[in-house]
Order: structure tokens, then C-alpha cells, then sequence
């Protein structure tokens, strides 16, 4: 690594410094490679796993163009042209776009923002094996012929155990849900690293534009991912165990699952969208040679746009039966969002208009984002009419619209991006020979693949078909389609060529080629594991720290952190909004853990896709001991006090604080998962009032007493929890707090697996039984999680970590209960309540 | 190029399944909104593109706009004066396209199983027909649509948009088919290996005929005559 130090900086301060923080920041040789948790190796690891996932998907996207370029073809049985497009799709959205997207914010973010790595490296670590050994159980799938086969939305009841008995849905539904532990796990890191881990003085509105697109992107997938996760495992229960979430014959709907689905899928095209649009807005500046315009305008106009995404998801279901008032508030909003993205383009016009644009490879590629998000945007108006969506829903025209939006979204300024952060990531830069072509055969190469596709849709061909008779005027139009997809390939094959040649034969660049104004090209390139040998101060901005003098002092260790000490990995914490340095915060060093984690998870995946439902339990129960066993070595051992971080400044340790980042992210996780209760309710409800063959023929009578007794059973805990720490702030052990607590949340489980057992009519016969089930289940599960709480409490009381001043554990730990408590009063409400609801109200 | 061209024009709108080449009232009236929708895009995409080209092309171009003007007139203005009225235009035309009640002059119930369409008539003595559906022209017709197994979707593009066939729903569609003759329709949501054979197929007769025309056409195919369950 010695030779990424900066050659004009090679004095002795600088060279000793690397070296004493490249010890301690630094990640093994060999197999310790796989106990990596640094953000730089693991953004890249998330970036090039998500390509070869992006070369999985084009080449079934390239047999499904075979397979329609002519009519009444037999290259594929529809069986396994099914399994195609459904991984097709599915591998693009899950193991491609998102990935990709949480790559690139885990390389960067920090980078960005000043800091030298993200709040919980662990956390990284532990997302991005999910997302590895969840995607290779999706796409290892076809290789034995089982792959999912119902289209990537997995529409109930065809994707239900009756009309796809085999294992294919279970490995979407599992696979699935596996992959999006690592967006959660993402996006709560994120959320944390941002608010709280950045360079001293960079108020929140001095913060590079690239952070609040990532910031906004982060809290967007809080709210989205959990209705698709719930979605999943109701499914995946239904599938399994047979309980009726959303089977019409017995009281659930298919449009439950429609609902969920794209109360996920709507906003998720923005969770792509925003992180590149925080590329192009940090890029697009760079190359006009002036400041972006409209830094407050592009602020205000993404939190509105993160808004309003969540109210459009039913323009997916303009066909479904909905009333047609309601259909107008949807496309009335669906139309909305146009405004926001608007004004980010005209933003970027702007920005171009009044600097002076320089015309290179990575602009080629904002004008082919211009190009090509401008077709894709004005469909997607279309589209949200709703006479117009009656006819286009589900053909080729839609298919061709969200091509037009994820390649312009995602896919031209992502390698506007790669072509302007590589030199970056490989010190090295581009070959324009190649990139130039290459861009131009992408470019015709999409063009003339999708936007004949409008045609054909509106000339009546529907998704999904894998064959045509070849009357009906498509001939021309598909073979052309898939002669497109064939040059567009070839086009992306050059890209890769071009960017290997750059990896081996670029011409080597020590420090920013852009004349950049962000703090990423403030420090020497590749960059080192710590990133900055010490931390600016930001005394302008948002966007202008002016690298170009700061990495030379960095280097040399002027600013905050420029030191070694206790063979820490430190960063600084700061106020959330201000930025003024608040903590210091220590962080976790490489260990296996996150892998053995990741795999103990996937253990209970395969378990659980061969039905051996106790092996799965057994290995969930192992994920579990791991988590606790994780929380032992988490913090400092011992109390220290304000320490020096350099400028004469001192703070105190994160361990030693209340507002340090595991807080946060327990809000946060919390917040997720407030939103994972609420679609649960909003499932319960809506079964009642909209399914079929409601209400059941016999009703329970709710054991109110029962309900009450649960609920004291919570609250003794969270009393307890209360306690616990008090006794801990105050010195003490706490440990009769922690039985307490303890005893109220085992009462708990075991009267509402009593509860359960007394609910009629039976969890299986009908959907009454089946979300009381599960929203007793969510309670249970709530104070299971508690008990591993306070199991760790107990174990890192006596490890020493805590003490009147480290008193994070009994903080968290009484949060959950709390949230333990209200969700459980909620929830036996409601399923106290449901059957006189149901009774006198009707349906 | 110069013969691709000329394909395109003879070929462009036409075919058995085009919305485009509307034999409806309903589909004529999306398929205007369509060519106002296109007419109205090419005019955007033309503006947003020139303005990129005009930015690159001549540096300073732009600069005499104020940054502000640039985003309220481009990010507010522009897409204000678009979407109001285009949301009411669709507002209105989806509302003129509803089943609204007592209008509709026969109602037939179709219903979408694996891999097939079941038709029935209630008002014609209750027959039924099999992947063949019996219409009178010029009268408008409200389609009672279910769905047996999964969820299918029922759409004759020619003459209207398209509506679920959800197990546990029924969904009401008008359609109106201007001409006699024959039309096709098919199934657009997946719905598993059959997906892509499960069409069927539209006979428009003379209002006056069509009682004594679908009675004939029950009577000389067995097979639509039983019910399946």
C-alpha cells in the first residue's frame, strides 16, 4: 500500500503515519481476506459481485430476445423460458440495481463525507454475504431447473402452493428476502454513518450533495423494503404451512400481495434513481467547471420526491378493479412526480449552462442519461393515464417504458460514474479508444432494442408470452428488438474490455484528474484503508472544501485523528445538524463473524427450501446466538473519558455517550420495523374489508383477561428494563432488574402461544385465523428478541463493558421493550377486537 | 433503411391485436389520447434535448438565465402547463369509459381458468361458449369478468382497455364493437405455461341476428354448451 502515499508528501510525517495506520486499519493476507470489514474493499466486493450479476442477467435477457426474435420458436420449452424472465428480471432488480446502488454508497459515502469508514463495519460485512449467498441460491436455482417461474412480482395465488407446487417460489420468496437483510442492513448503516460520521464542521447544510441523495435514498428503503418482506414471509407461510394470507377460498386476497409488492416496487425505482442522481450531481458540476446549481432546490425537490413515491404504487394496478375516483388521486400523483425530477434536470441544464462543459467520456454518458431518462420519464406519464395504462398494461409498451427508466435511471449514469471514479478506485485513466465505440454501440444497441418495443405493445403484444403466431404484425418488430440486444451486448462487452485495458494499461494518475471539489480526491488515489491519515475541518461548502491543497496536509496528519493510538480504528462522531465533533468514535475490527453469520442464515434458507423445518429452526437459533455472541466484543472494556482527537480538541469516546450510532440504528431498525407492523395491519384490515368468503362461518370469543394478562406481562418488562438502567447509571449490577424483565417477557410468550392455540377458526381455515396468528406471532417473536437483549446485557455486565458511564446496553434494550409494548398493545387490540368487528360490522 | 421505412408506414398501426386501429368506441378513445400524449412528448423531448445540445455546444448559451429562472420555469412551470390539463383530459375520458349503471344492453360473464376463456350469456336463455365470444355490433356490452384458478386478464385490444380476471372478484368492463366481423382478444397476465396460447376469439353479429346467431353457434359446438365444472 506504501505506493498510494503521495509522492510530494513522502516527507517522513506523512510515510510514518501511513504505515502505523495501515497496521491498524489494514486487512489480512490470504484467507483473512474473508474477515474483511473494511467499506473500500467491501463497496468493491458488493460492485463486482453485482456486475457479475448484471452479466447473469443480460445473458438471460439475451435468450429470452432469442427465443421471440421469430415467430413459434422451440429454442426454450415455455417452462424454462418462464424460469428465464422471471430471473431475468428478478436478478436485474435484486442482485443488480440495488446491490450496485448500496455498493457504490458503501465506497463512497464515506469518502464524501470526511470520515474513514461507515458506523458498523461488521454490519457491511454481514450484508454483503447475505446478499452473495442469497443471490447464488436465487440464480444457482436454474442450474438445477428449479428457478423461480412466476414473473419477478410473483403474483398470487399462481405463485400460491396449489398452482406452483414446486420449490421455485420458495426459492424467490427465501432468496429474496435473504438478499434484502443487506439492504436493511444498508440502509440503517447509512442512515447512521451520514447523520453522525462526518468531517468536523459539515453542517448538514454544508453536507456534498452526494450525502443527502444517499441520506434520502437510505430512509426511502427503511419505509419500502418491509411490506415486501412481509409480503414474502406471509407468502412463504402460506406456501409452507398452509395459512391463508392470500388464498381467495379461504378469506384472503390476491391483491393483498399486489398491494404489498408495490408499496415496495414503486419506491424502490427511486431507491435506484436518487443514489445516480447524486452521481450525476456531483459529476455534472465537476465537468461544467462551475458550483451545481440549485443545491436547496435539489434538496427540497428529493425529500418531496421520496414522499410522493410512496403514493403512487397503484398505478401498477390501474387494471386490478380499483374504483376509478380512487385511480385518479394515483394518477394525479403519478403524475406529480414528475415535478420533482423536473426540477433536478433542469437543475443539471442549468448547472451545464452556466459553467463551461467539458466533452468527455463520462459526459457521452450524461448525455445518453439525458436522452434516454427524458423517453422513459415522458412514458411513464403516459402510462400514469389511466384509459391509456387500460390498454398498455402489461405489453411490450410497458416493458419498454421501465427498460427506458432503469437504463436512464441507473445504467447510463452508472457508467458515467464508473468512467469518473475509477481512477479512484485503480489510479488509473480510461482508454478513450474503446470507450467512445463502446458507448455508441450501448447506445444504438438500446435504442433500437426498446424503443420498437413501444410499437409493438401498442400493436397488442403482451409481456410474458414465450412464442407468437406471426400474424399479428410483430415479425419485424421483434427481430429487429433482439438484432438490437444483440449489439447493445456486444457494447457492454467492450465496456468491459475497456474497463480492464484501464486496470492494466491506464495511464497512471497520483491524485484528482478532474480538478473534483469533494473530499473523496482529498487523499492520495488508490485510496488507503483509513482514507484520510487525518480528518479536515470544512469550513465552506456544500461541495467546495477545494481538495487540491487539503490532501498534502492530511497526509502529513494536520488534521483531526493524525495519529496512531491504542490500535484503534477512530473516526469522528459529530453533531447531527451542526457537525461540530462530538464523540470519538472506536470501531470493530475484521472478524469471521459476519460470514459465519451470513451462513448460519443460509443453512436455515436451504433448510427451510427442503422443508426440514427443525434443522431450519436449529440454525435461526445459531443466527441468533451469533448476533449476541457479536455484541461481546462490541466497545471498550473500560471508562476513559474526553481524549484528544487533535486541534485541541477533545471528546469522549462513542461508548461513553448517549446519542452514539448504535441508538440511531436502533431507532432506525425500529422505524423499519414499525413500518414492516404496520403493513401487517394494513394486511389484517384490509382482508376483512375487501377479500372474498368473509366473515368466517364461526368466530372466537377473545379471552380478554388473557389479552390483559400479556399486556402487564410487557409492561412489568419494560418497567424492569427501567430499572436495570437506573442500576446500571448508578454503578449497581442490575441484575435482579434483568430477571424481572426476563420473567415478564417468558409470561408473555407463553400466554400468547396459549392465545394462538385458541383461535377459531383455525389459523388454516381461514384468513380471520391466519392474521390473528400472525400478529400474535409478531408479539411473541418481539419479546423473544427482548430475552436476547437482556441475555446480552447479562453477558457484557459481567465481561466488564459496562458501567455508569457505558450505558448503552440497558438504553437499548429498554427501548425494544418499549417498542415491545406498544406494538403488543396494538396488536392484541385488534386481534381482541376482529371477530365483534367482523361480527357486528359485516364486511 | 429507405424500405424499413416504408414498412413501418404501411405496417404501423395495423394487425389483429392493435390498439391502435380501434374498432371500438372505447379504443378510439385511447387511442386518441394516445397521439396527443405522442405529439405532446416528441415537443418535450425535443426541448430537453435541444437545451442539452445548446448548453455543450455553445458555452455560455444559457448563462444569461438566472439559475432560478432555469428550474422554476423548467422544473415548475413546464410540467404544470402539461400535466393539468392532460390529467384532466384523461380524468374525463376514463370517466365517459365507465360501466356506469343502466346503460349497457347485455351483460355477459367471462371467466379466465387455465388456460382457457368461459363466456356466458345471462340474457340469452344462459348458454355458454368456450374461447369463442359472441358480440352484438354497435351495442355496448358490460363484461363481467372473473377469474376461475389464478388471475388472468381479459382484453380484445381493439375495442377497449383491459380488466383483471381475479379469483374472488368480479370486474365489470364495457365494451362496444362498432362493425361485425371477427376480432381476437387474449390474455395479458401471466398466468403460467399457457400464458401465451390463451386467446380467443371475437365474433361480431348484426344487433338483430345476434340472439338466433349465438344460439346457432352454442347448438353446432357441443363443447361450449357444457359447463365445465
Amino acid at each position: 500500500m506504501s505506493a498510494s502515499v503521495d509522492q510530494s508528501a513522502q516527507g517522513s510525517p506523512a510515510l510514518q503515519l501511513h504505515r502505523q495506520l495501515a497496521a491498524i486499519w489494514g486487512t489480512g493476507p490470504g484467507l483473512q481476506r474473508l474477515a474483511a470489514v473494511n467499506h473500500s474493499i467491501i463497496g468493491r466486493r458488493f460492485m463486482a459481485t453485482a456486475f457479475v450479476f448484471f452479466a447473469i442477467g443480460g445473458v438471460l435477457g439475451m435468450l429470452t430476445r432469442v427465443q421471440l426474435a421469430t415467430p413459434t420458436a422451440d429454442f426454450m420449452t415455455p417452462g424454462t423460458y418462464n424460469q428465464v424472465f422471471t430471473l431475468h428480471g428478478s436478478v436485474m432488480l435484486f442482485l443488480f440495481a440495488i446491490p450496485l446502488v448500496e455498493g457504490m454508497g458503501v465506497y463512497l459515502t464515506p469518502k464524501i463525507l470526511g470520515a474513514r469508514d461507515l458506523a458498523f463495519p461488521r454490519l457491511t460485512a454481514f450484508g454483503y454475504w447475505c446478499y452473495l449467498f442469497g443471490g447464488s441460491i436465487l440464480t444457482g436455482a436454474l442450474l438445477f431447473g428449479v428457478a423461480p417461474d412466476g414473473g419477478w412480482f410473483m403474483y398470487t395465488p399462481l405463485s400460491s402452493n396449489v398452482y406452483t407446487p414446486g420449490v421455485n417460489a420458495d426459492v424467490w420468496l427465501l432468496g429474496v428476502t435473504f438478499v434484502e437483510i443487506s439492504a436493511l442492513a444498508f440502509a440503517v448503516e447509512i442512515i447512521v454513518s451520514i447523520l453522525k460520521i462526518r468531517a468536523p464542521g459539515m453542517s448538514l447544510d454544508r453536507m456534498p450533495i452526494f450525502g443527502w441523495y444517499m441520506l434520502i435514498t437510505a430512509l426511502m428503503m427503511v419505509a419500502a423494503f418491509p411490506p415486501l418482506i412481509l409480503g414474502s414471509i406471509l407468502l412463504e407461510v402460506e406456501r409452507a404451512f398452509h395459512l391463508p394470507f392470500f388464498d381467495p377460498t379461504r378469506g384472503g386476497d390476491a391483491l393483498l400481495w399486489q398491494h404489498l409488492f408495490w408499496l415496495f416496487g414503486h419506491p424502490d425505482v427511486y431507491i435506484i434513481f436518487l443514489p445516480m442522481a447524486g452521481a450525476l450531481s456531483t459529476i455534472i458540476p465537476v465537468l461544467a467547471g462551475g458550483p451545481l446549481v440549485g443545491y436547496r432546490a435539489i434538496v427540497v425537490a428529493i425529500i418531496a420526491l421520496a414522499f410522493v413515491s410512496f403514493g403512487i404504487w397503484v398505478h401498477h394496478m390501474f387494471t386490478v378493479g380499483i374504483p376509478h375516483l380512487a385511480l385518479a388521486f394515483f394518477s394525479a400523483s403519478s403524475a406529480i412526480v414528475a415535478v420533482p425530477t423536473a426540477v433536478q434536470v433542469f437543475a443539471w441544464l442549468a448547472t451545464l449552462a452556466h459553467g463551461r462543459p467539458r466533452w468527455n467520456v463520462p459526459m457521452l454518458y450524461v448525455f445518453g442519461f439525458f436522452f434516454i431518462f427524458a423517453l422513459g420519464g415522458l412514458t411513464g406519464v403516459m402510462l400514469a393515464m389511466v384509459p391509456f395504462d387500460w390498454q398498455a398494461h402489461n405489453t411490450y409498451f410497458v416493458v419498454a417504458h421501465m427498460h427506458y427508466v432503469v437504463a436512464g435511471a441507473l445504467a447510463f449514469p452508472m457508467l458515467a460514474a464508473l468512467y469518473y471514479w475509477l481512477p479512484l478506485l485503480t489510479g488509473r485513466m480510461a482508454i478513450h479508444q474503446l470507450s467512445v465505440p463502446a458507448f455508441w454501440l450501448v447506445f444504438v444497441g438500446f435504442n433500437l432494442t426498446f424503443f420498437l418495443m413501444h410499437l409493438t405493445g401498442l400493436r397488442g403484444m403482451p409481456r410474458r408470452i414465450y412464442t407468437y403466431t406471426g400474424e399479428e404484425g410483430w415479425n419485424w418488430l421483434n427481430l429487429l428488438s433482439s438484432v438490437g440486444g444483440f449489439i447493445m451486448t456486444i457494447g457492454f462487452a467492450l465496456v468491459v474490455i475497456d474497463l480492464l485495458a484501464q486496470l492494466r494499461y491506464g495511464r497512471r494518475v497520483r491524485r484528482d484528474p478532474w480538478k473534483a471539489e469533494t473530499l473523496e480526491w482529498a487523499m492520495p488515489i488508490p485510496p488507503a484503508p483509513y482514507n484520510f491519515a487525518s480528518i479536515p475541518h470544512v469550513e465552506i461548502g456544500p461541495d467546495r472544501p477545494a481538495p487540491d491543497g487539503l490532501a498534502p496536509s492530511l497526509a502529513r496528519g494536520e488534521g483531526y485523528l493524525g495519529f496512531a493510538r491504542n490500535g484503534w480504528q477512530e473516526t469522528l462522531g459529530v453533531h447531527m445538524t451542526s457537525g461540530a465533533p462530538e464523540q470519538l468514535i472506536v470501531l470493530s475490527r475484521s472478524t469471521y463473524l459476519p460470514l459465519y453469520t451470513a451462513l448460519a442464515i443460509a443453512v436455515a434458507v436451504l433448510a427451510m427450501l427442503f422443508h426440514f423445518y427443525l434443522p431450519a429452526l436449529a440454525a435461526a437459533l445459531v443466527v441468533a446466538g451469533l448476533f449476541v455472541l457479536a455484541g461481546q466484543s462490541a466497545g471498550l472494556s473500560r471508562d476513559y473519558g474526553p481524549l484528544p482527537v487533535g486541534q485541541g480538541v477533545s471528546v469522549p469516546p462513542h461508548t461513553e455517550l448517549a446519542g452514539s450510532p448504535p441508538w440511531w440504528a436502533l431507532v432506525f431498525t425500529l422505524i423499519a420495523d414499525g413500518t414492516l407492523f404496520a403493513s401487517l395491519l394494513f394486511g389484517t384490515l384490509y382482508l376483512w374489508i375487501s377479500a372474498p368468503n368473509w366473515p368466517p362461518p364461526q368466530t372466537f370469543t377473545p379471552d380478554l383477561g388473557l389479552a390483559f394478562a400479556t399486556v402487564v406481562a410487557l409492561l412489568v418488562a419494560a418497567a424492569a428494563a427501567r430499572g436495570s438502567q437506573r442500576s446500571i447509571s448508578a454503578g449497581g449490577t442490575a441484575r435482579g432488574w434483568i430477571g424481572l424483565a426476563a420473567l415478564g417477557l417468558v409470561v408473555a410468550i407463553a400466554v400468547v402461544v396459549g392465545l394462538i392455540g385458541d383461535i377459531v377458526p383455525r389459523p388454516t381455515e381461514h384468513a380471520l385465523g391466519a392474521t390473528a396468528a400472525a400478529l400474535l406471532a409478531y408479539v411473541a417473536f418481539h419479546a423473544g428478541i427482548g430475552l436476547l437483549f437482556l441475555l446480552s446485557n447479562l453477558l457484557r455486565l459481567r465481561g466488564g463493558f459496562l458501567s455508569s458511564r457505558r450505558s448503552m446496553d440497558p438504553h437499548l434494550t429498554r427501548l425494544w421493550l418499549d417498542y415491545t409494548v406498544v406494538t403488543g398493545v396494538i396488536a392484541l387490540g385488534l386481534v381482541s377486537a376482529l371477530p365483534a368487528l367482523v361480527r357486528s360490522l359485516g364486511t | 433503411m429507405i424500405q424499413l421505412g416504408s414498412t413501418v408506414a404501411l405496417t404501423g398501426c395495423g394487425g389483429p391485436l392493435s390498439t391502435l386501429s380501434a374498432a371500438g368506441p372505447a379504443a378510439d378513445a385511447i387511442a386518441t389520447l394516445w397521439w396527443v400524449m405522442l405529439g405532446g412528448s416528441a415537443a418535450i423531448f425535443a426541448l430537453v434535448l435541444g437545451l442539452f445540445a445548446l448548453v455543450i455546444l455553445r458555452p455560455g448559451w444559457g448563462s444569461s438565465v438566472s439559475p432560478a429562472r432555469w428550474i422554476v420555469l423548467g422544473g415548475l412551470v413546464l410540467p404544470g402547463m402539461v400535466l393539468t390539463p392532460l390529467v384532466a383530459y384523461a380524468l374525463i375520458t376514463g370517466e365517459r369509459l365507465l360501466p356506469l349503471a343502466g346503460i349497457a344492453r347485455q351483460r355477459i360473464e367471462a371467466e379466465g381458468r387455465q388456460w382457457s376463456w368461459t363466456f356466458r350469456y345471462p340474457g340469452e336463455g344462459g348458454v355458454q361458449t368456450v374461447n369463442v365470444l359472441h358480440l352484438p355490433a354497435g351495442v355496448s356490452v358490460d363484461m363481467a369478468v372473473s377469474g376461475f384458478d389464478v388471475i388472468h386478464s381479459f382484453w380484445i385490444p381493439r375495442f377497449a382497455g383491459k380488466i383483471d380476471a381475479v379469483p374472488g372478484h368480479v370486474n365489470v368492463l364495457r365494451i362496444q364493437a362498432d362493425e361485425p366481423g371477427r376480432y381476437e382478444g387474449q390474455c395479458s397476465e401471466f398466468c403460467g405455461i399457457g400464458h401465451a396460447l390463451m386467446r380467443f376469439a371475437v365474433i361480431v353479429h348484426p344487433a338483430k341476428d345476434f340472439s338466433a346467431a349465438l344460439a346457432q353457434a352454442a347448438a353446432s359446438s357441443p363443447a361450449s354448451t357444457k359447463a365445465k365444472e
